[in-house]
């Protein structure tokens, strides 16, 4: 093949495209929202047969139709966005903590444990502190022992963490059991003196969950950035051996960290429980522990970006419900429209960071 | 056929990263028979070009010719059809496999998987060209310039007569050196196209017969080695006449400063990496540190350094310019080290890996070793900021600018900013480990010169290298390190190479130093 092979190019070349500017990468979006847009209208209408236009249309509504829809998609967005925030500084430091689940669950019962049995002991700010603290110290608890352990004797912190979800799944079941007693489910805590349920603020039944996480996402983002230990967790996630030479004691930033990651997923429980559910149970985290690994990464544990991240996540998840229901669809088309929609925000990635030159086309002068 | 008389022709070929343009228009010819060595600094784009003759990378515009027929290659596959094996500086080998195993993971899908005769047939290309290679010898059981010869045979077997050989005499002692030499020239004498990248000019101009050199991606021109001096070679290469000596003032009244005894170091397979060490270091002084790498050098520094556990009865003792209590060393983490006052600065071996933080920009990495200080929570990036910009404008490093990772930086650039901030640190002891390692000449000669003025201020310098040449011009003193022990000290100003790379490879007999 060697000397009557003909010379020919490759169809395309990828090239790295160094630092595009933020009217380009805001225009490759929308290039790739708009195309979204353009194969889910041709899925829509050949496979299902409906007018594209009117199913946008609902899938819209789903987040914007009236307020109420609009305050639970707001209500969705910080109970993910808050498990992000907890994982994000774990994360960051490249300590695997797939755990988030089981230290929303197990923060969840804690404070699920204070509303039923200190309920009607104590005064309502006293209630909300302990149950907050309660909260904050099970999911730090969580988060340390996975910590502690890899710490020690190097164990695998995937494995680890993933395997206190299922414990705290099965403590949760044990626990409800308990506390329902003879009844058929547990039901809605404190139901009589509604004891430990967040009041309505300004109106909004969810205002204190968003107000929480707010001064979370502020709060993490000045942690990451400007404190030391955020600097300590930048150098321990980039290499142990330089964190080791610049005298950073590995260990207790490692087990500091988890600590602050599990506390945080365990406020996001008591935020669940007292400020959303008004109960407990084995599906009250509903797969965020995991959604917020998606959400934290995709915004480099940026918490504003991780803000945007999740109104889009939570946005397609209720469009998807809402078509599903308003076309009495089966909920894998639905779910095809908005996987669809997220394969093109995530493709687009591909555009800002690389440029597709085709065969032909490159310059000798740039 | 007649033998066409290039084989192998570059004609105007530019390659881009982004904005950056690693080569423009490079115009290159290599013959059979001729081993040509491909000279240029840093970042001049060498490896890139090499790397587009190999298949890994594409051209952006021009063209390669094979034996004058226009090709296109488009992977390292494809180079191989041509009879194009380049050998990295990274080798890719197959731990676990024997040499023979490893050569014959390279055949083609259609060829019969026949061990014995995969064996024999490289059994025969040692035999032809001299290579001392062990067929049946596992690779983890090699030594570097072992795994080295096996990948040279490993491209030969696939059939190549242009080779490529990148910076291959990095690792290599000088006898190791020496030997390489030999087979290229067999090689050479057998026909074959040699095209060979190295930053050692003495080496160039005793091996190759036609010197190519590359400035800032550009073809700057060739000069056959027969015409060609260093000071030529330099000058193509920078551009501008550069003084080739280092300075080597003598030591002014050198006090000691580092007391090593007894000092031992297990390594993770329970045998002694560091065996029994023992010798001092004096301020005002450069101690340099001869060895074949992995012979004891980066435990040693880093157990001064706090960075590795002394086995039981070791002392490092520290004798701080202001009192005359000694301060043991062994037992303090870098982090207690630094609060005793100890100005210990250290420039590893492995810059991005320990030495800085490659996603942080300049500002960052200035503060790796001193943002805890004070009380605030915060982080202050005030004082930082400035060192780094004195840094780059004192040491001239080239950044787009001083947040942008450090691991965007070419190597010598990288180096640039872990020496300045060390020595910004007012280091009484500095240890630096392959300081010039993968740096051109101009910056590598940046480094002496900030040695020297370390060692004029006092400072005790400690110097681990591997370019003889530059021990032997730089140090005051020379300590050979042989399979973890002290082979010797010798005086820098009296001391032969070959005695120096003798002592690297046979422990001498002699008790106590």
């Amino acid at each position: 093949m060697s000397s009557t092979q003909t010379v020919r190019e490759p169809l395309v070349r990828i090239v790295k495209r160094e630092g595009a500017t933020l009217p380009k990468k805001i225009l490759v979006r929308a290039v790739a929202i708009l195309l979204a847009l353009v194969v889910d209208a041709m899925f829509i209408y050949f496979v299902t047969g409906l007018n594209p236009l009117a199913v946008y249309g609902v899938m819209w509504g789903g987040t914007f139709a009236n307020p109420t829809r609009f305050s639970w998609m707001l209500r969705d967005l910080v109970t993910l966005l808050c498990v992000g925030i907890g994982l994000a500084p774990a994360f960051k430091m490249r300590f695997w903590n797939c755990g988030g689940e089981g230290q929303i669950l197990i923060g969840g019962l804690a404070t699920a444990l204070v509303m039923v049995y200190l309920g009607s002991s104590l005064p309502a700010p006293l209630l909300f502190l302990c149950m907050a603290g309660a909260s904050l110290a099970a999911g730090a608890l969580w988060g340390v022992i996975p910590a502690w352990f890899k710490s020690r004797w190097n164990t695998n912190e995937t494995l680890f963490t993933l395997m206190m979800n299922y414990v705290a799944t099965s403590i949760v079941a044990c626990m409800t059991n308990i506390m329902r007693g003879s009844a058929s489910s547990l039901g809605t805590l404190n139901k009589a003196t509604k004891a430990g349920w967040f009041p309505v603020f300004m109106g909004q039944r969810y205002n204190i969950n968003i107000i929480v996480v707010v001064v979370l996402t502020f709060a993490m983002y000045a942690y990451l950035k400007y404190s030391k230990q955020g600097y300590e967790i930048s150098v321990v996630g980039e290499s142990e051996n330089t964190a080791r030479y610049a005298g950073i004691n590995v260990r207790r930033v490692m087990v500091r960290t988890m600590l602050i990651s599990g506390a945080i997923c365990g406020l996001c429980g008591f935020l669940i429980v007292a400020g959303r559910d008004q109960t407990i149970s084995t599906t009250s985290a509903g797969g965020r522990g995991f959604t917020a690994i998606i959400v934290a990464w995709l915004a480099k544990f940026n918490t504003f970006t991780m803000a945007l991240i999740a109104f889009l996540l939570v946005f397609l998840e209720r469009g998807a419900s809402e078509i599903a229901s308003a076309y009495s669809l089966n909920q894998y088309a639905a779910d095809i429209i908005t996987g669809v929609i997220l394969f093109f925000i995530l493709g687009s990635e591909f555009f800002i960071n690389y440029r597709v030159v085709p065969r032909g086309m490159h310059k000798e002068e740039r | 056929m007649a033998q066409p008389q290039n084989a192998i022709r570059l004609e105007r070929v530019t390659k881009t990263f982004g904005e950056v343009v690693a080569n423009k228009d490079v115009s290159l010819n290599v013959r059979r028979g001729e081993i040509l060595a491909l000279l240029g600094e840093n970042g001049s784009g060498k490896t890139t070009l090499m790397n587009m003759i190999a298949g890994i990378y594409y051209p952006d515009g021009g063209q390669i010719y094979v034996d004058d027929q226009p090709v296109d290659i488009r992977s390292p596959r494809d180079a191989l059809g041509l009879g194009i094996g380049m050998i990295h500086q990274h080798f890719k080998l197959v731990d676990v496999f024997t040499a023979t195993e490893n050569i014959a993971l390279s055949m083609d899908k259609g060829e019969k998987f026949d061990l014995r005769k995969v064996h024999d047939k490289a059994r025969a290309i040692c035999e032809k060209y001299q290579f001392a290679l062990d067929l049946d010898q596992k690779v983890y059981e090699m030594s570097v310039s072992q795994k080295q010869t096996l990948e040279i045979v490993k491209v030969l077997y696939r059939g190549a007569d242009i080779l490529i050989l990148d910076e291959p005499t990095a690792v290599l002692t000088p006898q190791e050196t020496e030997r390489l030499f030999a087979v290229i020239r067999n090689m050479k004498a057998d026909g074959k196209a040699v095209i060979i990248i190295t930053h050692k000019l003495h080496e160039v101009l005793s091996i190759s017969d036609r010197v190519a050199i590359l400035r800032k991606g550009e073809y700057v021109g060739d000069i056959a080695t027969k015409n060609a001096t260093e000071s030529i070679l330099t000058e193509m290469m920078v551009g501008e006449k550069v003084v080739l000596n280092i300075d080597r003032p003598v030591p002014e009244n050198p006090v000691r400063r580092l007391a090593i005894r007894n000092l031992t170091v297990v390594g993770p397979e329970g045998n002694h990496v560091l065996d029994n060490a023992d010798f001092d270091v004096f301020g005002g002084e450069i101690l340099g540190i001869a060895g074949i790498s992995g012979n004891g050098q980066k435990e040693l520094l880093e157990a001064i350094a706090g960075l590795q556990t002394a086995a039981p009865g070791a002392k490092i003792e520290f004798f701080p310019p202001d009192s005359d209590t000694p301060v043991e060393l062994v037992g303090k983490s870098p982090k207690a080290i630094r609060e005793a006052g100890i100005h210990l600065s250290f420039v590893p071996e492995d810059r991005l890996g320990m030495g800085l933080v490659g996603s942080m920009g300049m500002t960052d990495n200035m503060m790796l070793k001193s943002y805890g200080k004070g009380v605030s929570p915060i982080v202050d990036r005030k004082a930082p900021h400035d060192l780094a910009e004195e840094i780059r404008e004192e040491l001239g490093v080239v950044t787009p600018s001083l947040n942008t990772p450090v691991s965007r930086l070419s190597g010598g650039n990288v180096q640039k900013v872990l020496v300045g901030r060390e020595l910004a640190a007012d280091p009484i002891v500095l240890m630096t480990a392959y300081a010039v390692r993968g740096l051109d000449i101009n910056t590598s000669y940046t480094i002496y010169r900030l040695l020297n003025e370390q060692k004029k201020k006092g400072v005790a310098v400690i110097y681990v290298g591997e370019d003889l040449d530059v021990l032997l011009e730089l140090c005051d003193r020379i300590l050979i390190l042989c399979g973890g022990r002290v082979n010797g000290i010798l005086d820098g100003r009296s001391a032969t190479k070959e005695e120096v790379g003798l002592r690297m490879t046979n422990l001498v007999k002699e008790a106590g130093v």
